[in-house]
């Protein structure tokens, strides 16, 4: 029966798996191009930020706050036409990145800022009293010293697009969530469903487990003689 | 760097204000500080003189909203952005949270100074390897902040100031955090710092022995204002300003004494005199009569004996002054105090 199961839909599960991995992996690292910017931004522009700049700094957070209100579903319909003017079309995995970008990228500024925030201040001065320019100071302090909360925030960020990613296959996405759809809600095949959750829960369990333990490893503030 | 005459620092009449939301702090008034090559120049005060601020403004971490900072004669105000930033290379700082990078190892610590100055990072390693050496931490190099202790912090501080040859160190309460004992250490290894490279050290603190410990000159700063300046031993021997007084004679152990007979005090101070001669009992032998000891606050530094102590003298008042020639015929800095006690 197990072997049945696995003729029948074996080889769309593990597409639909890889559909999803891919959506959400890049997605993550496109919303991450554009996240660290804005975080870092939002950082250094802060009325006590490195360098103050009130216009940049209200434009950039009055920008990720509204982004963030806009619920996914709807984002996913209202940038079709910005979808199309991409990929090409408006359906299917690659299309479904541009709508999991544009929502993802200002949650991860408010991570990335949060966790930029976290930094000693006294660290930061003292690199400015070696000499250091606020360039350096982010990339070789902030960003170093926060690598711990950024890579715990990546992981958040990572389980959160891959739900969304399930959410896009309602609108033909593509990936576990388009076949848990399909399958499940339209054509009553609960194992099917099921099967789907199964493996989205696997995924996001990996993803965790590998997040934590590579934020774990690479953090040198707990380290004990 | 032998010669002594030459100002380094020129802190020119700096005020600062802090703009707060419904009104704004003074943090300094109208500073005017000259600091010699080679000093150890003690900047001291209570909590929230304005001590921190001002040895932020030594380096332009805090720019003064009047006033500027020479820096070997180099007006700190002209500066463009860039130039200031090649200037602080040569200023380094130490503070009381040490300030360490926690997600690099000791040696990649050290090595941060010379990244920002472009060392190329064999040079780099080499140095910083030397520097550890230096404050005896060669083992350590491969560690992380984390697995130090706070003394060993400080001591990784120091190499990291010390890794682009500064002229000037800042120390901002750099052993406050610290137990006695590593207290003396490190100010130990600054003092050998000084005389070892010449280097200019300030050290902000509020701990007097901290300042009697090392340094040569001293500043007191008082509610944001510049009270007394001058060599340590005429300061704390002789101190003018009531702040300065304050500071070297904290007083207000007089009403448990109100008891006393004798209203005759007098009060000793100690600068010059031998550790090993015993003043007041020779006095007490001398006149056979006793004196009481109100408060006594002496401590040896170097084979000679600083501080003071406030002696109740007998009521009979020619003996009184037979006593106040004795203590004054040996080099002793004596006050009569009125209404000391009763």
């Amino acid at each position: 029966m197990l072997a049945d199961f696995f003729n029948e839909y074996g080889s769309m599960l593990g597409e639909g798996t890889l559909m999803t991995l891919y959506m959400t992996l890049m997605s993550t690292l496109f919303a991450y191009i554009l996240g660290i910017p804005m975080g870092i931004i939002l950082v250094v522009t802060a009325p006590n930020g490195l360098k103050p700049m009130t216009v940049v700094y209200k434009v950039m957070d009055f920008i990720v706050n509204i982004v963030r209100s806009i619920p996914f579903l709807i984002l996913l319909i209202m940038v079709i036409p910005l979808t199309k003017l991409i990929v090409g079309k408006s359906y299917g995995p690659t299309a479904t990145i541009v709508p999991l970008v544009l929502c993802a990228a200002p949650f991860i500024a408010r991570m990335v800022e949060s966790s930029l925030l976290e930094v000693d201040r006294g660290v930061i001065e003292a690199a400015q009293s070696m000499g250091a320019s606020n360039w350096t100071i982010i990339w070789k302090v902030m960003m170093k010293e926060a690598r711990t909360s950024l890579i715990v925030g990546c992981t958040i960020a990572m389980g959160t697009i891959l739900g969304y990613s399930a959410m896009a296959g309602t609108v033909g996405g593509g990936g576990l969530g388009d076949i848990a759809i399909r399958y499940g809600y339209y054509r009553y095949e609960t194992v099917v469903m099921l099967v789907t959750v199964v493996l989205l829960i696997i995924l996001v369990q990996i993803m965790q487990f590998i997040g934590m333990k590579l934020s774990k490893k690479l953090d040198k503030r707990n380290m004990r003689v | 760097m032998e010669s002594t005459s030459d100002v380094i620092i020129k802190v020119a009449d700096v005020s600062k204000t802090f703009k707060g939301k419904d009104n704004n702090v003074e943090a300094l008034r109208n500073i005017n500080l000259d600091i010699m090559r080679g000093d150890i120049f003690g900047i001291i005060g209570m909590s929230g003189a304005g001590k921190s601020t001002l040895v932020r403004c030594l380096n332009f971490l805090e720019r003064p909203t009047t006033g500027t900072v020479y820096v070997d004669g180099h007006d700190l105000n002209a500066m463009s952005p860039a130039q200031l930033r090649a200037e602080r290379l040569s200023i380094a700082m130490i503070f009381q949270h040490f300030n360490l990078l926690m997600q690099r190892n000791v040696i990649g610590n050290v090595m941060f100074p010379m990244e920002i100055a472009g060392v190329d990072r064999k040079k780099a390693k080499k140095r910083a390897m030397e520097l550890l050496t230096e404050v005896g931490l060669a083992d350590k190099a491969k560690s992380y902040p984390a697995q130090l202790s706070g003394g060993q912090q400080q001591r990784v501080a120091i190499a990291r100031a010390l890794a682009n040859n500064p002229k000037i160190l800042l120390c901002d309460e750099a052993t406050s955090a610290l137990d006695p004992t590593t207290t003396k250490s490190i100010l130990a290894l600054l003092k050998e710092i000084n005389e070892k490279h010449g280097i200019t050290i300030v050290i902000i603190t509020h701990s007097m022995s901290v300042v009697e410990e090392i340094c040569n000159k001293v500043a007191i700063i008082d509610k944001g204002e510049l009270a007394e300046t001058g060599k340590v031993v005429d300061v704390f021997s002789n101190p003018q300003s009531a702040a300065a007084k304050k500071l070297v004679f904290p007083e207000g152990q007089s009403s448990q004494v109100a008891s006393m007979s004798s209203k005759k005090c007098v009060r000793i101070v100690f600068s010059q005199n031998s550790s090993f001669e015993p003043v007041v009992a020779n006095m007490v032998l001398e006149f056979k009569t006793p004196v009481n000891i109100l408060l006594a606050d002496t401590r040896d530094i170097g084979g000679i004996a600083k501080g003071q102590m406030i002696l109740q003298l007998p009521d009979d008042e020619q003996l009184a002054d037979s006593m106040l020639a004795f203590l004054k015929d040996r080099q002793l800095e004596v006050e009569v105090l009125e209404n000391y006690v009763g």
